[in-house]
């Protein structure tokens, strides 16, 4: 029986479960709810929660347990010199669960019956027709093994199905059956209901841990795998960044170098942009600027926080690059020629600039604004004008906030993807010259992640060891920059 | 004190009415200082336009497309050679078939028309779509064979291109695929009104087409991708985020647990949206087997990513809530869990709403972690039959889509994209409006 049928049997459950334990609270009471502990609700709702919630555990964990328990056994009959190897095992494995799903499928979608299905025996033509029926394409030929393997796989999984499927209803039934037996109107109900949705509420906020767990754990595992097919130190001080897809394996240089170099220069460019504007667009906003300017040009600015990244991106290529390229390219009207294409360093970094102008305008914009009054006036009243209030009174008191949203903004800088995938160009170089090609550690995850790629090449692999370090970088960024913030902000407070 | 040491008379200075050039080297720093501000604005506000210019400069013309009007006879021979309208034998005729038939309907149409092109060469100005769309009508509509029935065929890309402005003749020397007789001739058409551009509801409902058919792609499907995506972040993430904001705000405990919860929230909200891809690709797909490229993967995905954003916003409103409305239901006799769910809530539900609609508009615009999880490279033609379809089948998403197209390195598919972008920027536009107008109509100041 699906799992959807088990939910839907459980829910049921549930329901009638719901209704029965109210009813009975209500008459323990002698119909008199104010005899109660608790609402004639909470009693439903103790037991439906018991009926449904240790069932569906069961079932989840079954669900994740059954295929990884299944593997460990059907690895046994295949071949030793497969079962040893640990590529060559997955592989084998997932063409077994391809073809005994097919076969359910195939069975499910009627194309064959059940008894042909489980008779199939060595027709192997005639497995793989069948399955094309239904559209499951396999990839290489089905040899006898794997078909054997295959069966038996199906038949342990049915066996295992139907376990499922007694185990769960068992514990359903027999926690409901407690929770309906419980229920009386001395018993607290209510209390138990609000543990179990607090449960749900911790659950909830464990969800954020539970993604920074899988983020690590995920980057660290893979990267250890990269690192055991490829040396640490040519990775890390590597120069070169040539990796080879086609079969040339074991010739691909990955320096990480290069990348570095190209995403700090381009994250460099964009804060020479976007600090200076924003900076001064924040002090002039909140010094100078009447209310009505302030209302329109914030906003506005703020705009341009709101525009997805893959518009800008576009922007770069389409319309940033083109206009560089016809200033300073070998043709270009100042005839400088020191662009060769359109796509390079200075349009990502140029536009990447323009994304940041309201991240750092609005965060300085705060800062400057919680600078106490009391230290204008002071500074004021002793005669420096506005500007100089400004230069040497506010914006030194506001510095470290001033840093901390510069840290921020850099850190957006470097995790940025989409503009300099499409604005930096492809080639990974370790040029001084702005206006050339270069690339990222987040352009080259994307382009050595993007595909069908299985994950057992260093090539693949390496775009984990990259995503490690540019999770580690910009997370000490973000820390940086809340300890500078939050050390010096009680100064004034 | 010395009669000697104070000066009566003459001051040293200058009038105090006339101003010293100190003063008005500090009153220039002053105004200089001021023309940076309105320097910097004005440089900030300059790129804001220039973006949306050249958006909706080159976006425009996505929205409009060139068909040609042509009378093509269905001959009975060619189409149903037995004469029987049997679908099935109607269906054998491939679109091979067809061709000849809409290149003798280009010939009669063309020809009280000088023209240097060859009549071989005429269907160069039709899209390679034109036969399918000829044959689908075909067999829908079998009782037409042997009839004349007028289509409105899509024109190919570079006569599109050309009465948009963007292939001139000069363009066309060294293309093999349209020579400058063929632009002489669609002038002509064009005056005889048998060729026009209109309104292109294709590309908004539309399916992604082939790389070398530009004129036949549309954003629709990947809209429903999208939209499925979103349904998928609406309903993780909202309840998630409620309830654990409810914890954090309502009966977290000051405890290092808590401290972590809280740290692992703040750091969530600036990770690169990259390895929320990466965390996607190694968990949904390599981890749990779910399919590549399918909406499910790029809503769960997305979910994390949108997360930090509700639990924020979520806290703030539930914050703004004033302690005394918590005390006048635990007056009453509601339990903690009670004063929460029934009066809490309710009174912070509209900033709750403001900022998972703002989350939601991020989420929908974000790209890079669609890349990872395989939402590009693949070519969404069809609609998903269904809705468990539409979560599990592969599909591209609105930005996923506008990304393929700029890779394709053809200016009718960057025309393409940028129409793209002004589709998702209405979107945008559209959430935040709702978001603004709920925050003004139902906020309260307490």
């Amino acid at each position: 029986m699906p799992a959807t049928w088990i939910f839907l049997l459980l829910m049921a459950m549930a329901t009638v479960g719901y209704f029965a334990a109210q009813a009975r609270a209500i008459a323990s009471a002698g119909g008199d709810g104010r005899k109660l502990h608790s609402l004639p609700s909470y009693y439903g709702v103790n037991t439906a929660l018991a009926a449904a919630v240790p069932a569906l555990a069961l079932l989840a964990i079954w669900m994740v347990a059954q295929p990884i328990v299944l593997n460990g056994v059907v690895s046994a009959d295949l071949p030793p010199e497969i079962a040893t190897d640990s590529g060559r095992r997955s592989l084998a494995l997932a063409d077994v669960r391809r073809v005994a799903d097919g076969l359910d499928l195939a069975v499910a979608e009627g194309a064959i019956t059940a008894q042909e299905a489980d008779n199939i025996g060595s027709d192997i033509a005639a497995v793989r027709d069948g399955l094309a029926a239904v559209g499951v394409v396999l990839g290489s030929g089905v040899d006898e093994t794997t078909l054997q393997v295959a069966q038996r796989y199906r038949d342990l999984s049915g066996t295992g199905n139907i376990l499922r499927l007694i185990a769960v209803l068992l514990v359903g039934f027999g926690s409901a059956a407690i929770a309906y037996r419980m229920t009386h109107r001395d018993f607290r109900a209510r209390n138990y209901v609000e543990t179990a949705i607090l449960m749900v509420l911790i659950a909830a906020a464990c969800v954020a841990i539970l993604t920074t767990l899988g983020i690590v754990l995920s980057l660290i595992f893979n990267t250890v795998d990269f690192l055991g097919r490829y040396p640490i130190q040519d990775f890390l001080f590597g120069t070169r960044w040539e990796p080879s897809f086609s079969g040339r394996g074991g010739q691909s240089d990955l320096g990480f170098l290069p990348l570095i170099w190209g995403t700090l220069y381009i994250s460099i460019i964009a804060l020479l942009v976007a600090v200076p504007i924003g900076l001064f667009a924040a002090i002039y906003l909140s010094e100078y600027a009447t209310k009505a300017v302030r209302s329109i040009a914030k906003p506005l600015l703020e705009v341009l926080a709101g525009i997805p990244t893959i518009v800008y991106g576009l922007f770069a290529l389409l319309t940033v690059g083109p206009l560089l390229l016809e200033a300073f390219g070998s043709r270009g009207w100042l005839g400088l020629g020191w662009m060769s294409g359109g796509t390079a360093a200075m349009t990502a970094g140029l536009v990447m600039g323009i994304m940041l102008i309201p991240f750092v305008s609005s965060l300085s914009d705060d800062i400057i604004n919680s600078v106490p009054q009391a230290m204008r006036d002071g500074s004021l009243g002793l005669g420096a004008t506005h500007s100089e209030t400004i230069r040497q009174v506010i914006l030194p008191a506001a510095l470290p906030g001033i840093v901390g949203a510069i840290l921020l903004a850099a850190s957006r800088a470097i995790g940025e993807t989409m503009i300099v995938v499409l604005g930096a160009g492809a080639a990974a170089s370790l040029s001084m010259n702005p206006f050339e090609a270069m690339t990222t550690v987040t352009a080259k995850i994307v382009s050595q992640l993007t595909g069908d790629g299985e994950f057992n090449s260093p090539e693949t692999l390496v775009a984990f060891a990259l995503g490690i370090t540019l999770f580690i970088i910009t997370l000490g960024l973000n820390v940086l920059a809340l300890y500078i913030v939050r050390k010096y902000r009680e100064q004034y407070e | 004190m010395s009669d000697a040491a104070i000066p009566v008379s003459k001051p040293k200075g200058k009038s105090l009415l006339e101003v010293d050039t100190r003063t008005r080297k500090r009153n220039a720093a002053e105004k200089r200082f001021q023309a940076y501000g309105i320097a910097a604005i004005s440089v900030g506000l300059l790129f804001l336009v220039a973006l949306l210019w050249a958006i909706v400069q080159n976006g425009i013309p996505a929205f409009t497309q060139t068909f040609v009007n042509l009378e093509v006879e269905l001959v009975e021979e060619k189409l149903d050679p037995n004469g029987n309208r049997d679908p099935a034998d109607i269906k054998k005729v491939s679109t091979f078939g067809y061709n000849p038939l809409i290149k003798e309907a280009l010939i009669a149409k063309t020809a009280d028309i000088p023209t240097e092109v060859e009549e071989g060469d005429l269907t160069k100005i039709l899209s390679a779509s034109a036969a399918a769309i000829v044959r689908d009508y075909v067999i829908e509509n079998p009782d037409e064979i042997g009839n004349t029935v007028t289509f409105r065929l899509l024109t190919s890309s570079r006569v599109d291109g050309y009465l948009k402005g963007r292939v001139q003749r000069e363009d066309l020397a060294r293309d093999k695929n349209l020579d400058a007789a063929h632009l002489d001739l669609i002038d002509v058409m064009v005056e005889a009104g048998s060729v026009e551009r209109v309104f292109n509801w294709d590309f908004i409902t539309g399916a992604d087409a082939s790389e070398s058919r530009p004129e036949q792609a549309g954003i629709g499907v990947s809209m429903i991708g999208s939209f499925f995506m979103m349904l998928v972040v609406l309903f993780l993430a909202l309840p998630i985020g409620v309830a654990a904001s409810i914890y954090l705000e309502e009966f977290a405990p000051q405890n290092k647990f808590t401290d972590l919860i809280e740290v692992n929230i703040s750091n969530l909200a600036a990770v690169p949206s990259i390895v929320f891809g990466i965390l996607g690709l190694a968990v949904f797909i390599q981890f749990a087997h779910l399919p590549q490229s399918a909406p499910i993967v790029g809503g769960l995905t997305l979910t994390l990513m949108t997360l930090p954003t509700i639990v924020i916003s979520t806290r703030a409103s539930l914050k703004a809530v004033p302690p005394s409305i918590r005390d006048a239901a635990l007056g009453v006799g509601a339990s903690k869990m009670q004063s929460v769910f029934h009066h809490v809530l309710p009174l912070a539900m509209p900033g709750i709403l403001t900022g998972t609609i703002i989350g939601l508009a991020q989420a929908l615009g974000e790209t890079a972690p669609l890349l990872l999880i395989g939402m590009v490279g693949f070519i969404a033609s069809n609609y998903p039959d269904g809705v468990a379809a539409g979560f599990l089948d592969p599909n591209s998403a609105m930005p996923a889509q506008i990304y393929e197209w700029a890779k394709r390195a053809d200016p009718a598919y960057y025309e393409r994209a940028w129409g793209g972008i002004i589709v998702l920027l209405l979107f945008l536009l559209t959430m935040n409006i709702i978001a603004i107008i709920l925050r003004r109509r139902f906020e309260r100041r307490w």
